[in-house]
C-alpha cells in the first residue's frame, strides 16, 4: 500500500513538513517493499487553490493514506472524496520517524 | 518561526506605527513584511537599505492581436468583467479590469486573443536594523493584490526561514489581501480604535480570522479619545475571550516620530511609547507560551 | 453628477467627508450616498434608519454528474483552481471561483450550468427626506468585493447626485468605485504616510481619467509638504479640516460634524462647489 508523507526534503531522513498543499516534497512509501519515491511539489509556491491540485498528485500516484500536519479544508474534501485516509503527525521529526509511528499505529486519524 | 500579523479591519488605526515599534522591542531574530501592498508604509519608519528588487507578475491578462481580430465582438459579449472595450473598429482589453479568466481566448473564433504575463508590481528585499524587510509596490489600479501579498510572504519565509519571528504589517479590510495575509499565520494582533466604525470593523475582521487558525489578540490605539467606546470594546473582547494586550493613548509624539521617519519608541519617552512597551511585553509573553505549546 | 471620496491611506476621514457632504447637500436637494467600502462599510452607523436588504449573488457552476464524463477540461481551463475532477466526481470550491462562466463554456457535454450564490448584500435606506443611503456589504470570508460595488452603483444609476465612499487602497475595489465618476475628492493627512499614499491615489485617479482635488483632514498646521505636492501636480487643495479633539469625539461616537455643529455646513457646501467645477459641471 502506498503511503504519502509531506517533507522538506527528498529522502526519508528529511525533516517532515507540517503543511500539505505547499509541502516542498511528497515522499511516497510502499509499505510492502519499503521502497520510496520522492515527488517535488510543483504547487509549493502557489498562491491559491493549491490543496486540491496537490491532492490530485496523490490520486495520480494511487496513494491510500496521507500523513501530514496541516491539511486545508479544500484539500481535505478532495482526499476524502478519493478515499485517501488522513493521519496527523506534528512531532517535527523526520519522515522516517513519522513512518515508524504510522506502522506502530500511534498516529491519530483525522476526519 | 512564529508568524504574527498586525491587522485592523478599519484603516488608519495605527497598525504600521505599532508594527515598527514592535520590531524594535520584540526579542529574537526577525524578518519583516509589509503586506499592505496597495499603500506600503512600513519602510517609511525603518530606514531600509534596498538589497534587490524583483518584478512581480500577476495573473496573465488577455491581449487581442488586431491583425487577427475580425471584430465579431464575441469576446466583449462573453467577458463578465467589462474588460473588453471597443475603440472605433478595434477591440481592446482594459488592463485595469481584466481578471485573467481566459474566457475570451476560448470564444474567439479567430484565435486572436492570447493570455500574456504582465508585470503588476515589484517586490523589494531590504535590510533594516532589526532584520530583512520584504515590501512591495503594486501598480496602482492593478488587481491581484492578494497574489502579491502571497508573494511577499513567500519571499520572507524562504529567504529568512531561520528567523524566530515573522512580523507582518497587514492591510486594512476583510477581502482578498487581508485573507491572503492571515492565511497560515500563527497569531493575529488586531489594532482597533474607540469609534463606532472601529468596533464594527473589529467584529468583522475577527469573524474572518476565525475562519483560519490564528491566536487572536487585540490592542486599542488612541483609547483615551472616547473612553465609553474603549469600555464597550473591552467588554466585547472579554465576552469573545479575546485577550486585550495593549491600550495606547493618543499622543502627538506619534505623528512627530512618523514625520521623523522613526518608530515612536525611538523618539524619546512618551505616553504612547510606554504603552507600546507594555504591549510588547505582553506580546513577548504570548509568543513564549505559543512556542512552548508547539515545541 | 457622480463624486467619489477616496484616499489611498486608510483612516484619513473619507467616510467623514462623504457623510458630511451628503448630509449638507441633502438639506437642499436629492442626494444618494453609496458606501462602496464593502469590506468594512460604516456609513450606516452615522445614518441609522430602517432599511431593506437585498442579497447580492454571483453565478457559480453546478455539475450534473450524470452528464459529466470526468474529462477534466473544466479543471484544466479554470485559471483559479476552483474545479477538481476525480474519476467519479467533480468537486467545486466556491471561494476560488471568479464567476467567469468559463467552465460552462468549455464543457463538451453540457454538464455544467450556473446557479446564483450569495456573496453579500446591498442595503437601502432613507435616513433623511432627501438622502438615500446604499450600503454594500461583503459576507465575511468572501474575497471578492467588486461585484457588490458594481451592484451598489447600479442601484444609483439614474440618481442625479451620487457620492461614493471608497475603500482604502488603490486596487480593484477602488478602481471599480472610481470608474465612471466625474470627480474625486482625495482625503489626506499631512504625515509621511498620508503623502506617500496620496501619490498612489492620484495616480489611480489619473489612470481612470477622473479629475481629483484634495482635502486635508486632521491638519496640525504643518501642511507644507502636501501643499507643495498639490502645486507640483497641479491639483487643487479644496479644503482643510483642522485636528480637533472635539471633531474626533463627534465622529467617534457616530455623530456628524455638520449635524452637531451646523456652522460647518457652509464649508462642506463650498467644497461641493469646488467639486462641481472640478467635474466641469459648474452649478
Amino acid at each position: 500500500m502506498k503511503v504519502c508523507f509531506t517533507a522538506k526534503g527528498a529522502t526519508p531522513d528529511s525533516p517532515s513538513e507540517e503543511r500539505f498543499g505547499r509541502a516542498p516534497y511528497f515522499i511516497i512509501l510502499e509499505s510492502e517493499t519499503g521502497s520510496f519515491e520522492a515527488i517535488q511539489n510543483p504547487y509549493a509556491d502557489g498562491a491559491g487553490g493549491v490543496g486540491p491540485k496537490a491532492a490530485q498528485i496523490l490520486i495520480a500516484h494511487d496513494v491510500k493514506a496521507l500523513i501530514s500536519g496541516q491539511v486545508g479544508g479544500n484539500a481535505r474534501e478532495v482526499l476524502a472524496a478519493a478515499g485517501i485516509a488522513m493521519y496527523t503527525y506534528r512531532a517535527g521529526g523526520s519522515v522516517k520517524d513519522a513512518s515508524d509511528q504510522f506502522t506502530k499505529n500511534t498516529l491519530v486519524r483525522s476526519e | 518561526m512564529i508568524r504574527l500579523a498586525v491587522i485592523s479591519g478599519k484603516g488608519g488605526t495605527g497598525k504600521t506605527m505599532i508594527t515598527a515599534a514592535l520590531a524594535q522591542l520584540l526579542p529574537g531574530s526577525l524578518v519583516l513584511a509589509d503586506c499592505d501592498v496597495d499603500a506600503a508604509n512600513l519602510e517609511l519608519l525603518l530606514s531600509p537599505k534596498l538589497i534587490r528588487t524583483e518584478p512581480f507578475m500577476g495573473m496573465k491578462t488577455a491581449v487581442i492581436d488586431p491583425a487577427l481580430c475580425t471584430q465579431c465582438g464575441e469576446c466583449m459579449e462573453h467577458c463578465r468583467f467589462g474588460a473588453i472595450e471597443r475603440d472605433g473598429d478595434a477591440y481592446r482589453v482594459s488592463l485595469l479590469r481584466c481578471e485573467g479568466c481566459a474566457v475570451c481566448t476560448h470564444v474567439c473564433p479567430a484565435a486572436a486573443v492570447t493570455m500574456q504575463p504582465r508585470q503588476t508590481g515589484e517586490i523589494k528585499y531590504s535590510d533594516t536594523e532589526r532584520g530583512h524587510l520584504v515590501h512591495a509596490r503594486l501598480v496602482p489600479g492593478a488587481g491581484n493584490s492578494g497574489l502579491l501579498v502571497h508573494a511577499v510572504k513567500k519571499t520572507a519565509i524562504e529567504q529568512d526561514r531561520n528567523s524566530d519571528l515573522f512580523l507582518i504589517d497587514g492591510p486594512p479590510g476583510t477581502g482578498c489581501p487581508l485573507i491572503s495575509t492571515i492565511s497560515g499565520v500563527d497569531m493575529a494582533l488586531i489594532v482597533t480604535e474607540p469609534s463606532v466604525s472601529g468596533l464594527h470593523d473589529l467584529k468583522r475582521v475577527v469573524a474572518v480570522c476565525r475562519q483560519f487558525r490564528p491566536r487572536i489578540l487585540v490592542a486599542i490605539n488612541r483609547f483615551d479619545l472616547e473612553q465609553s467606546l474603549t469600555e464597550t470594546i473591552q467588554i466585547w473582547c472579554k465576552e469573545e475571550k479575546i485577550p486585550m494586550i495593549g491600550k495606547i493613548p493618543f499622543d502627538p509624539v506619534v505623528i512627530e516620530s512618523v514625520r521623523k521617519g522613526v518608530p515612536v519608541t525611538r523618539a524619546g519617552a512618551s505616553p504612547a511609547a510606554q504603552a507600546i512597551q507594555i504591549l510588547a511585553a505582553n506580546l513577548e509573553n504570548e509568543l513564549m507560551h505559543y512556542g512552548n505549546r508547539r515545541g | 453628477m457622480r463624486l467619489a471620496v477616496a484616499s489611498g491611506k486608510g483612516g484619513t476621514g473619507k467616510s467623514m467627508v462623504a457623510a458630511n457632504l451628503a448630509f449638507t447637500l441633502s438639506q437642499a436637494e436629492q442626494v444618494t450616498l453609496i458606501d462602496c467600502d464593502v469590506e468594512e462599510p460604516d456609513l450606516h452607523l452615522f445614518f441609522p434608519a430602517p432599511s431593506t436588504t437585498t442579497e447580492v449573488t454571483v453565478p457559480v457552476p453546478v455539475v450534473d454528474e450524470t452528464a459529466c464524463q470526468h474529462c477534466g477540461l473544466c479543471e484544466e481551463f479554470c485559471q483559479y483552481g476552483a474545479m477538481t475532477v476525480l474519476s467519479s466526481r467533480v468537486l467545486f470550491f466556491p471561494e476560488l471561483c471568479h464567476s467567469c462562466g468559463g467552465c460552462t463554456l468549455v464543457c463538451p457535454n453540457g454538464a455544467i450550468h450556473e446557479d446564483p450564490k450569495r456573496i453579500g448584500t446591498t442595503t437601502i435606506s432613507t435616513p433623511l427626506p432627501n438622502l438615500k443611503l446604499i450600503s454594500g456589504m461583503l459576507d465575511t470570508g468572501n474575497p471578492l468585493a467588486v461585484p457588490i460595488i458594481r451592484t451598489a452603483k447600479k442601484l444609483a444609476a439614474s440618481d442625479p447626485l451620487v457620492i461614493c465612499d471608497t475603500a482604502p487602497g488603490t486596487s480593484c475595489p477602488v478602481v471599480e468605485t472610481l470608474d465612471g465618476c466625474d470627480a474625486c475628492i482625495l482625503v489626506t493627512e499631512s504625515t509621511p504616510f498620508g503623502m506617500h499614499d496620496l501619490q498612489l491615489a492620484v495616480d489611480v485617479a489619473a489612470r481612470l481619467g477622473v479629475p481629483a482635488g484634495i482635502v486635508i483632514n486632521r491638519s496640525d498646521g504643518k501642511d507644507q509638504a502636501t501643499l507643495e505636492f498639490c502645486t507640483d501636480h497641479d491639483i487643487e487643495m479644496m479644503m482643510t479640516i483642522p485636528f480637533d479633539r472635539e471633531i474626533a469625539a463627534i465622529q467617534s461616537r457616530g455623530d456628524l460634524l455638520c449635524r452637531a455643529r451646523p456652522e460647518w455646513q457652509k464649508a462642506f457646501a463650498a467644497l461641493f462647489v469646488k467639486c462641481s467645477t472640478l467635474a466641469g459641471m459648474d452649478r
